[in-house]
């Protein structure tokens, strides 16, 4: 709280570097959930 | 009237086969999945539910304790940032939920009010987070609420929900908001068990639209 964060400027878009990187990391979280082999994936009923 | 007779006209009766019907417990808690359910876009909505666990023991421990406990003590310090923390991958995991229900057209095959229903969690998610911001007890909390008023005031909520009056931010939050978002989301769940995991689209019966 004694040391705010510092911004991304560009253009209109304007976000603290922490809230960047929560969102970046959320969308490599995604793209890899989507791609990812998922343990036992074969052995559903349909 | 035959006994038989009666019984048909009891309410528990005609409950009961109205629960069979629409959930049968073979759908409430399966023990297999489609194959399409085989992939890590669906673990997202299960951590959010673990997440919101978290959240609430936490809670109920910081409640239980009181502000002087959560700012003063290595312990509370400890079990404030557990329920920080848990809140933060509670809206991570909601939001990446919400990612893959969009993108997989969740809301398709009478999934609409299922759809529905989370958008509202989500909303209240957000009001009960707020008012938790707004229950620290200490310098962030005081600055949330003087600069959130006059949001507020210009909404024309302010006589009703006063950010400055910490008994009813507080009551809200750890009362009647946690309550709500809880029992919504027992009914996604149950909504959820109900009709299945959405089929992906254009495959095997799945809508297109």
């Amino acid at each position: 709280m004694d040391t705010p964060a510092q911004y991304f400027d560009w253009s209109f878009i304007h976000i603290s570097y922490p809230n960047l990187l929560v969102i970046g990391l959320m969308l490599v979280l995604f793209a890899v959930a989507l791609v990812a082999p998922f343990p036992h994936g074969g052995d559903g009923d349909v | 009237m035959s006994e038989l007779d009666a019984a048909e006209g009891s309410w528990t009766l005609r409950v009961r086969r109205w629960v069979d019907r629409v959930l049968p417990m073979d759908n409430l808690l399966p023990h297999r999945q489609p194959y399409y359910v085989g992939s890590w876009v669906y673990v997202f909505g299960v951590i959010t539910i673990a997440a919101l666990a978290w959240v609430v023991v936490s809670g109920v421990v910081l409640s239980f304790m009181g502000p002087q406990w959560w700012h003063a003590s290595s312990l509370g310090r400890f079990f404030n940032s557990l329920h920080f923390w848990s809140v933060q991958l509670f809206f991570i995991f909601m939001v990446l939920h919400l990612w893959g229900q969009y993108f997989m057209a969740g809301w398709r095959d009478g999934r609409a009010a299922t759809w529905m229903i989370g958008v509202v969690i989500f909303g209240t998610s957000i009001l009960t987070a707020f008012t938790g911001y707004l229950s620290q007890q200490n310098f962030d909390s005081q600055f949330i609420a003087i600069n959130a008023k006059d949001a507020m005031n210009a909404g024309g909520i302010g006589a009703f929900f006063n950010v400055l009056n910490f008994g009813q931010m507080y009551g809200l939050h750890v009362m009647l908001l946690p309550i709500g978002v809880t029992f919504l989301v027992v009914v996604h769940i149950v909504m959820v068990r109900a009709r299945g995991v959405v089929k992906p689209i254009g495959r095997e019966g799945g809508s297109p639209s």
